[in-house]
């Protein structure tokens, strides 16, 4: 095939952007929620995800979540 | 406008989007595996360009897409400083690198269809210039994203430098008749139809087509990315205020 080397270059070049691309973001997802983890294991959560209190305790769990 | 004020919550947003991910996934596959089949074994060479012409199946719908993909974050920077959308900037700051690589893929296999068929790996060229810009303008958004602390400050600040870059945008589209250029003028997108024939255009379009479902499955996991960082981001100040009150 004429321009083979020309036609694989643009192909193998293309695949590895992609490829370095999702690795990225595969990588970022991964490190965002370990992080997320990491500070919900240390006791700071979203309101959403924050367990119930009981009325009298401190606002910390407010806090947290705002 | 209720779906619109559906997705400013992010949680909802990270649900419908794991859910919407598989099926983009397999979509695109569904779509990419016909098109690249007939991109290489069904459409003819080219009787100018030869077997050079199976280039045009990933450079023109990467070019489509680094323009696409700029407009989309112009919209957004609109719904960033219009209607404020807690999303939109989310939106924008994951679809630059998206834009960025996509511009970069249209450049280099531009490059090595250039070569065999003009003699030169680059010129001077309207449209190879005005492209090249476009990937510039990402990079330097990449960077503001980056400089400024505050995603929110950040945001705004990429949002006007986005919405004043999109004049780059028609600029790359009619620069192939706005100059005398060595780049083809449009063959698909055209006023009186496309001048591509029949057996090169479907396997194009479905490339096309199948590229862009794959740009909106990266694109969701980069929003979805980029709420965590936020989230991280809160609750670390949030962690840091409570030492301090401690």
């Amino acid at each position: 095939m004429q321009h083979f080397g020309f036609i694989l270059a643009s192909y193998l070049s293309t695949a590895l952007i992609l490829g370095v691309l999702a690795l990225w973001l595969i990588l970022d997802h991964k490190k965002q929620k370990a992080a997320l983890q990491a500070l919900e294991a240390r006791g700071v959560r979203r309101r959403s995800n924050a367990p119930a209190k009981p009325a009298t305790t401190s606002h910390d769990s407010e806090q947290v979540t705002k | 406008m209720n779906w619109f004020n559906d997705f400013a919550n992010p949680t909802r947003f990270l649900n419908l989007s794991a859910k919407l991910l598989p099926w983009l996934w397999g979509l695109a596959a569904l779509i990419l595996i016909p098109g690249f089949y007939m991109a290489f074994f069904i459409a003819p060479e080219d009787y100018q360009q030869g077997q050079t012409i199976r280039i045009m199946f990933i450079h023109v719908p990467f070019a489509w897409l680094a323009m696409a993909t700029y407009a989309l974050m112009a919209i957004s920077s609109i719904g960033t400083l219009v209607w404020k959308h807690p999303l939109a900037d989310v939106s924008a700051k994951a679809a630059a690198p998206l834009g960025a690589a996509f511009a970069l893929i249209c450049l280099l296999t531009g490059s090595f269809w250039g070569k065999p068929m003009w003699g030169a790996w680059w010129v001077w060229d309207a449209r190879l210039t005005s492209m090249l810009v476009l990937f510039l303008m990402y990079l330097g958004l990449i960077a503001l994203w980056n400089a400024v602390e505050d995603p929110i400050r950040a945001g705004k600040a990429a949002a006007v430098l986005t919405l004043v870059g999109s004049i780059n945008l028609p600029i790359i589209k009619f620069s192939v008749d706005w100059w005398n250029t060595l780049h083809q003028p449009a063959s698909v997108f055209r006023f009186d139809g496309p001048t591509i024939h029949i057996s090169m255009l479907i396997p194009l379009l479905l490339t096309a087509a199948g590229m862009t479902l794959l740009f909106l499955a990266l694109h969701l996991i980069a929003m979805r990315n980029e709420i965590l960082r936020r989230r991280v981001r809160t609750l670390r100040l949030l962690e840091a205020s409570r030492a301090v009150e401690a």
